[in-house]
């Protein structure tokens, strides 16, 4: 029985929660219970809040026993929270020894919408370390698997919370994209997830890695899940400065439109600059297919050129690790977080705390971000960077006038395996490579599974501008209505994890 | 024209004095490591001087937003104990901390 | 180290031409802080005025607080500042413990006001036009408090205490253009611009400008240039001159100082210096050339602030009468000399006269409850004549009351003590301490008949000799006018009436 409720899609968990076939309660413990039999394995979550969960879930099932009227689309339904948003009732890491252990006297916006909404928050999930990263290796505490073959990364930095989706530990989850963080482990694990367009949803909670290229999204297991999560935690808020005070697009809606299979008149951009060189064959061919099946759903497909994408990950390493030196600065051990009394002076525990404190990867970029903003050398690198990012954005101005959106592989890879690129920071930054252009614009983009290659999910991603989500998503749910038919859900393709009693 | 980099070229001894620069006491291992890595990824970034030319101007803010403002009106904040309850040292109501070496800028 | 060799003033004079920079930081008074909504009140328990966003807890963010956007934009236009079009704020990075993010969210490159100027009047009357490079907005830090060793200064300490009530507190930094063409009046342009700045700021009424409380804050950047040079000299930075007297004696002591250095064939060291108000002099902090680089970028959680020009406009028709205007104004009105009109400007008891006229007293009684008995009890404490728990419209009620013949001079002297003392309204202080005189003798002389008709034996003793029986014919008027009449009046009103 437990299986058939951790297997479902949320809007089917919904729909059985708010017609009372099912408890919301029944639910989140049969979730409990997976994540118990499998996370041992996976390592997709930090810290897991059965009680709370429970307790969220009763007042559901007792709010809908009263005959009031679900608090949202997903009342009930659960959800795995990356540990990267702060919670009044559970730890928040960031995935960092630093901060281990501390409780933030706040909830995050998007903590606070997924309450109000009567989700079930079942835990906090796994990342690299203050999101910097592309594989969840770089967490403090130790890498999460993917649940497709557990000797490879989920992806990352968001590993934890795809890998929840794919190990059916949790029909929903929130992530963050600053480079990628969201879509690349949606690739990996054969999952949904959107990074909407930059102030869609609010950061107030969300703890900084680059302030200006974050963005907390929506993952699911399909693309109708994903649209009603983004609703729920989409929508202007006073505390975010960079939140967009205009209506959420209306993407449920327009998920739902699109998996009436009909894109015809939509014009479908294909980046020239997306899909040579770097790119796995098997992705490739993916990647191919996957267009053959958009034209055969009536859309246009047409080729378009953005010269400077190439500059991007250039760009996107030098803006990110400037940016990250600043943001965690505060993490100095005075007044939270961890404190190494190894030294007399302030500076000196300081020092030794942040030596302790951060892993090699945080280490590396704090250092490069010190390095790009001093001012021997702010413009050759911050202010060169800055540019870069104007040009990318023109550079999607202008293939948006040719095309409602576009379309490239999510990753130039599959899944590759635990420790293999861990030491070499270059060959991981070359995961992003697809995905940054669009957070250095701030535009939205979704990566929806686009079958196998040698036995491994792939991703394609569609891209749209600035609120123009409702569009992306249609594509997406057109997509994967008609590969569905052609082949099946890609993720009941998931191997069957063994499970601890 | 714009400025071009030079030749990511980054040495041990001013790994250090970034690593100083940034609060983090590293070891000479990492010193080690960290110099041969940041060479590599500045020989790669160092790209961004390729494109950019003087007349494109720089984007801080990927969304056009500007005159965000909040009114002036008070809003609950945290209580003391709720404040200290993280420090790591407290006493008298304030964050407790090692001596200050340096002084205020 | 060995103690500067101090030149003699009139020596620098003829040696050197005097270059001053001012940096005044003033403490807005807006109700919230800049970034967030806690309160900016001075004095409060120790972090209890902190929230998440001033703690610079992981996740939290910044939202600019609008009146503190738009006092910066009135005190750019008084200062006759042109307001930037578009800016941003940036981030400047440097580690201390007082500041919750090791980042100062400052605008740095991008100033809201720009090139402006304050015509600074001097004591003899003159006027020094002083050029204002930029007026910008930033927030201000927390406090520590250093625990251990000998002096509780952060040397020697052994720990330190830290509360961020005032972080985040909204502060102006204004800083003018190098200040040349002084001479020998260098120290008392530092003064009279430190003054003439408060109080605009002051009828802005932007800010407490309280030095003592360090809501007005002034760091003085002085240098000597060799006269007939073309270039300025190394400058120094002195921080900790913490009241008008200070500004004027840290410069004075900086260049002969630096005359000092200069003369005995060696270098001025770029530093900052630390005032200290005991011996007037200055002590070597922080050495400038080897200070952080402060990595400055724009600020990612706030975007760029561009006022519509209707909303500068807006905020130009609130300025009020520039202070020395209304200056001029006051003096034509008030009948002044310039000797007494300075003098009211220097003891700061022009705008409290102002006020109390305001509230209805007429100027003379005004101006004299302020210069004398009020100026008097302000020395008394050691603080200001502002600083006084004293408003002008309690003066003005006790003019009032004084006219009225409800108080005698003296009375109303004690009611004033009385509300410096907190008991109160100045109608308090009358009814608690009974104060208040009956004067009016015709009134007084109907009570009298009337007790001595209701008691004719007492009357009759009275008129026996028995002065002391006067007491109850006294009680029973003061009874019947219910403690407002003055006893010892009553009690000469009773004899006369039986002696007649």
């Amino acid at each position: 029985m437990s299986d058939d409720l951790t297997t479902m899609t949320a809007a089917d968990l919904a729909a059985s929660i708010h017609s009372r076939e099912v408890s919301a309660v029944e639910v989140a413990q049969a979730h409990l219970d997976r994540i118990a039999a499998v996370d041992g394995e996976v390592h997709a979550f930090l810290h897991v809040a059965a009680d709370a969960a429970l307790a969220s879930a009763t007042m559901v099932d007792e709010s809908l026993a009263a005959g009031t009227a679900p608090a949202s689309p997903l009342a009930g339904v659960p959800l795995a929270l990356k540990d990267v948003f702060t919670t009044i009732d559970m730890p928040t890491t960031a995935g960092s020894k630093i901060l281990d252990g501390w409780r933030p006297p706040y909830d995050a916006t998007v903590a606070a919408r997924l309450r109000s909404a009567g989700i079930t928050i079942l835990g906090k999930t796994n990342m690299d370390e203050f999101a910097m990263g592309s594989s969840t290796e770089h967490s403090a505490f130790g890498p999460t698997r993917n649940p497709w073959d557990t000797s490879r990364v989920p992806g990352g930095s968001g590993g934890g919370s795809a890998a929840a989706l794919a190990a059916f530990e949790a029909p929903l989850a929130i992530g963050t994209d600053t480079g990628g963080s969201i879509r690349q482990p949606a690739a990996f694990t054969g999952t949904v997830g959107a990074k909407p367009t930059y102030g869609g949803v609010s950061r107030y909670g969300l703890i900084a890695c680059a302030s200006s290229l974050d963005q907390g999204g929506p993952c699911a297991r399909t693309v109708l899940d994903a649209a009603l999560l983004h609703e729920v935690i989409a929508g202007y808020d006073p505390m975010d400065s960079t939140s967009i005070d205009e209506p959420v697009p209306a993407v449920v809606e327009a998920a739902r439109r699109g998996a009436g299979g009909d894109l015809s008149g939509l014009r479908v951009g294909v980046v020239r600059e997306m899909s040579g060189e770097g790119y796995q064959p098997g992705v490739r061919a993916s990647f191919e297919d996957a267009l053959r099946q958009l034209e055969k759903l009536g859309a246009e497909l047409v080729e378009v050129s953005c010269p400077h994408f190439e500059y991007g990950l250039a760009a996107y390493y030098l803006i990110l690790p400037s940016e990250v030196s600043s943001n965690l600065a505060r993490f100095d051990a005075m007044r939270y977080g961890l404190r190494v009394e190894n030294g007399a002076s302030a500076e000196e525990v300081m020092a030794a705390t942040r030596e302790a404190g951060f892993g090699a990867e945080v280490k590396r970029r704090v250092i490069l971000g010190t390095y790009a903003l001093s001012s021997g050398y702010w413009d050759a690198y911050y202010g060169q960077a800055q540019k870069v990012r104007t040009l990318i954005s023109r550079d999607f101005a202008a293939a948006f006038e040719q095309a409602d959106v576009l379309v490239s592989p999510t990753t130039p890879t599959t899944a590759f395996t635990i420790g293999d690129k861990v030491d070499d920071p270059l060959a991981m930054y070359l995961n992003d490579l697809a995905t940054i252009p669009t957070n250095l614009a701030g535009t939205a983009a979704i990566s929806v599974p686009s079958g196998l290659a040698d036995g491994l999910p792939v991703g394609l991603q569609v891209m749209a501008p600035a609120l123009g989500e409702a569009r992306m998503y249609r594509v997406a749910a057109a997509y994967e209505a008609a590969r569905n038919a052609e082949d099946g859900p890609l993720i009941d393709r998931v191997p069957s994890l063994e499970v601890s009693s | 024209m714009s400025a071009e980099p030079a030749a990511a070229h980054i040495s041990r001894e001013e790994v250090a004095h970034l690593a100083r620069l940034s609060r983090l006491a590293v070891t000479d291992a990492e010193l080690d490591v960290f110099a041969g890595q940041l060479e590599v990824i500045l020989g790669a970034v160092a790209r961004v001087g390729e494109v950019a030319a003087d007349d494109i101007p720089p984007t801080s803010h990927a969304v056009p937003l500007q005159n965000v403002f909040r009114p002036d009106e008070l809003r609950p904040g945290l209580t003391q104990e709720q404040a200290l309850a993280c420090a790591p040292a407290a006493e008298d109501g304030r964050f407790r901390v090692p001596r200050i070496l340096g002084e205020e800028a | 180290m060995s103690a500067p060799t101090l030149v003699d003033y009139a020596e620098v004079l003829e040696r050197f031409d005097p270059v001053l920079g001012l940096e005044v930081h003033v403490e807005l008074n807006t109700q919230t802080k800049m970034f967030c909504g806690c309160s900016t009140t001075f004095g409060a328990e120790p972090n209890t005025q902190v929230c998440p966003v001033c703690l610079g807890l992981p996740g939290a963010l910044p939202v600019v607080n609008r009146s503190g956007v738009e006092s910066a934009i009135r005190i750019g236009l008084a200062l006759n500042c042109t307001i930037a079009p578009w800016g941003r704020f940036a981030r400047k990075n440097y580690f201390y413990p007082d500041m919750p993010k090791n980042f100062q969210t400052s605008q740095y490159d991008e100033p809201i006001a720009v090139n402006g100027f304050l015509d600074v009047p001097l004591d003899d009357g003159s006027v020094f036009r002083v050029e204002i490079e930029r007026a910008h907005m930033e927030e201000d830090t927390g406090k520590s408090l250093h625990v251990g060793g000998a002096t509780g200064r952060i040397h020697g300490a052994e720990y330190s205490l830290l509360d961020y009530n005032r972080a985040g507190v909204p502060l102006i930094e204004i800083v003018t253009k190098p200040i040349v063409g002084t001479g020998e009046r260098a120290p008392e342009v530092a003064r009279a611009y430190v003054t003439a700045l408060r109080d605009l700021l002051r009828a802005l009424g932007v800010s407490d400008v309280r030095m003592d409380q360090g809501s007005l804050r002034c760091d003085a950047n002085v240098s000597l240039m060799p006269k007939g040079a073309g270039e300025f000299g190394t400058r120094t930075e002195t921080k900790n001159v913490n009241s008008l007297r200070s500004v004027e004696r840290a410069v004075r002591y900086e260049m002969t100082r630096q005359a000092g250095v200069l003369l005995a064939g060696e270098r001025v060291v770029q530093e900052t210096r630390h005032f200290d108000e005991s011996t007037g002099s200055t002590s070597a902090g922080r050495t400038k050339e080897t200070a952080e680089d402060y990595r400055y970028f724009p600020e990612p959680d706030l975007v760029p602030i561009a006022p519509p020009a209707e909303w500068v406009e807006e905020l130009r028709a609130t300025l009020p009468e520039l202070p020395w205007e209304r200056r001029r104004r006051i003096q034509q009105e008030w009948g002044l000399t310039d000797p007494e009109l300075r003098d009211l400007v220097n003891a700061g008891a022009l705008e409290l006269i102002e006020a109390t006229v305001a509230a209805g007293a007429p100027a003379g009684e005004a101006r004299s409850w302020w210069v004398s008995y009020l100026t008097q009890q302000a020395n008394a404490r050691g603080v200001e004549l502002a600083g006084l728990p004293i408003t002008p419209a309690q003066v003005a009620r006790v003019i009032e009351l004084v006219a009225s013949g409800a108080l005698s001079n003296k009375l109303a002297r004690q009611v004033v003590d009385g509300v410096l003392a907190g008991e109160g309204e100045p109608d308090d202080v009358v009814a608690a301490r009974g104060l208040a005189v009956v004067s009016d003798d015709t009134a007084l002389l109907a009570a009298v008949d009337e007790a001595l008709a209701a008691q004719p034996d007492i009357a009759e003793k009275i008129r026996g000799g028995k002065v002391q029986a006067a007491g109850a014919i006294v009680g029973a008027v003061m009874k019947a006018t219910k403690g407002q009449a003055d006893a010892k009046r009553v009690r000469e009103l009773v004899i006369e009436r039986v002696a007649q």
